[in-house]
């Protein structure tokens, strides 16, 4: 009895000196950054952290709609966030986001001019691109003969049960919109019917509606093609020279994540510094080494291997982006969406 | 003979699939490759990277000090409740315990969401003591629920009899009814600790910024691939887990030997 009482009471003391000492280090300014889980290197905070004195607390999130959550319900104080295009536009729309005094970020002249100003936000006053990407169709060039330029073979009987389609409902529903010749933002409900019938047409050739197991799937070569984030793709065809991107003909999704101040910030200069920081060369060329996606930054994508500039899947030419859109916010149209990719998955 | 066999084959298929991806969680924490499609030989890597990373680190630090100070205060909270409702009359204590079951049975994410709500409510900013006060508050219920029945099973007159030997209640309390049931008291301590050990749901709905514990840190993971640091941490938290067990079972033997 006495031992057991000991040990808890020395636990305790430890576990109470632990949190004295997490609350000493107050005094110094804080930043706090919500990303994406393992989307930095994380070398860079510290690196942010030795230059300009500022303590960095780094959380991450899974899905957009968690930190939107975290943000919209207050009691939390991050001062920067990296959601992606059509959340932005919701953040906006509701409010929860400063205005960024383009003044402090310099850096912001990196940006390529085909990534400002876009439909998210039109006029370029609250968000800073960090990275970009596409989706497409990864295929294994020793399985698939035909070529993959359309959406098309996604459907072709020759394939099936070696196609694995992304279990997301806006990119499938998305992807056969295109397909179909129609918008990915579409708010016609006809259009979306005629998607569903595609969709359900298509589903006894689909192996596997997939999440992340998409990459080990492709690589370890278990399916011939799947829909695919570019981001992904590269490293898909590093660990496995079969594997070939293309994004159809008919154009496909572009997708960003870019820095936000959101509202519940209290200290916006810092935050600025951090997104400038950020936006440097070669910290964003760290990024960018790190996580593998497609920069934004015309410096530090010069600083890459000549291997991955001149590659097609990570930085597409404009004439294969000539027909892809960014996602725009349905906000309650979403409805219709959720309720046709049910209908698709219930068969 | 043939049953024995079956008998063994189907020890051997329970353990299989309770322990096969436990298994193939280990060995591929030793793999080079990031990916689990390629084997690419032997490393220890992940282990250097995983004490190399401050977000994995700091999740890990509140995720145990949130379940260890959880676990006991709720135990202390919870001991002294079932102490309390042992003793009460029949009505009112029907009515306590079925307020007791009620946050066993209500969804978690239901919790979360009613205890963020009160936070902000309370304007208390949500961070580390919220966190603590969610795991507190889903961990007295199991403590009440495992130390009760030892307290049913305990004889009332030894409390009774301590008394008449002198000894103030307090005293009594201490040196008669806690060490009865003390064993009622480490499972619901043992259970408060794991549960808060690998909470998610509430956890994510009640925490600040700048704390997070490892399950959402594990989860938000997700859209770029769960990094191989997390199966070489996962190794670690499992063969600690199971050494524990087993220098328990050991001294629990010997304790047992040395009686008879």
């Amino acid at each position: 009895m006495t031992k057991v009482f000991k040990t808890t009471l020395a636990l305790l003391l430890v576990a109470s000196i632990i949190l004295a000492m997490t609350g000493c280090s107050e005094g110094k300014p804080t930043l706090k950054v919500y990303n994406w889980g393992d989307y930095i290197d994380e070398s860079v905070l510290v690196e942010f952290e030795e230059e300009y004195g500022i303590r960095v607390i780094y959380d991450t999130y899974a899905t957009n709609e968690d930190m939107y959550i975290k943000i919209k319900a207050g009691g939390s104080d991050y001062d920067v966030a990296f959601p992606s295009d059509y959340m932005i536009e919701r953040m906006i729309k509701e409010d929860l986001l400063h205005e960024i005094d383009f003044n402090n970020i310099p850096n912001f002249k990196y940006i390529s001019e085909e990534f400002k100003n876009l439909d998210y936000d039109s006029s370029n006053n609250y968000s800073v691109p960090y990275m970009w990407g596409t989706v497409g169709i990864i295929y294994n060039t020793t399985m698939v003969d035909d070529t993959v330029d359309s959406w098309d073979i996604l459907w072709n009987e020759k394939y099936a049960n070696q196609i694995l389609m992304l279990d997301s409902q806006r990119d499938s529903i998305g992807i056969t919109l295109k397909k179909l010749g129609y918008s990915l933002n579409t708010r016609d409900v006809n259009e979306l019917e005629a998607v569903k019938d595609e969709l359900i047409k298509q589903k006894p050739l689909v192996l596997a509606y997939v999440g992340d197991d998409v990459k080990d799937k492709m690589i370890s070569e278990e399916a011939a093609m799947a829909v695919v984030w570019s981001g992904d793709a590269v490293y898909m065809k590093w660990q496995n020279p079969n594997l070939e991107y293309a994004i159809p003909k008919e154009g496909s999704n572009l997708w960003f994540d870019a820095m936000v101040i959101p509202k519940t910030s209290k200290n916006k200069e810092n935050a600025e510094l951090f997104i400038n920081f950020m936006t440097s060369t070669d910290i964003a060329f760290k990024n960018t080494d790190y996580i593998g996606y497609s920069t934004p930054h015309v410096e530090a994508r010069k600083l890459l291997d000549d291997e991955l500039i001149n590659d097609k899947t990570a930085y597409p030419s404009s004439e294969d982006l000539a027909n892809c859109e960014v996602f725009k916010d349905l906000s309650d149209f979403l409805t219709e969406y959720d309720r046709v990719w049910t209908e698709v998955k219930a068969r | 003979m043939v049953m024995k066999h079956i008998k063994k084959l189907y020890a051997f298929l329970i353990f299989f699939f309770l322990y096969a991806p436990i298994m193939v969680l280990i060995i591929f924490s030793f793999n080079e490759s990031k990916s689990r499609g390629s084997w690419d030989g032997l490393t220890l890597k992940w282990y250097i990277e995983l004490f190399k990373d401050r977000q994995i680190m700091s999740a890990m630090y509140y995720t145990l000090s949130v379940a260890i100070l959880s676990s006991l205060i709720a135990t202390a909270i919870g001991t002294a409740a079932a102490i309390g409702i042992d003793n009460m009359k029949r009505f009112k204590k029907s009515m306590i315990m079925n307020l007791t079951y009620l946050p066993v049975l209500n969804p978690d994410i239901v919790t979360g969401i009613a205890l963020m709500l009160l936070f902000i409510f309370m304007r208390i900013r949500l961070g580390f003591l919220t966190l603590l006060l969610a795991h507190i508050t889903f961990n007295i219920p199991y403590v009440i629920i495992s130390v009760l029945p030892k307290l049913k099973q305990l004889n009332k007159h030894i409390y009774e009899a301590a008394l008449d030997l002198g000894a103030s209640p307090s005293y009594a309390l201490r040196k008669v009814i806690i060490p009865e049931i003390m064993p009622g008291i480490i499972t619901g301590f043992l259970l408060a600790f794991t549960l808060s050990l690998d909470d998610f749901v509430i956890s994510f709905f009640t925490t600040g910024s700048g704390v997070s514990n490892l399950s959402i840190t594990i989860y938000s993971m997700a859209r770029r691939g769960i990094n191989p640091k997390i199966n070489a941490l996962s190794t670690i938290m499992f063969i600690t887990v199971l050494l524990l067990l087993i220098i328990i079972n050991n001294r629990m033997s010997k304790n047992n030997t040395i009686k008879e």
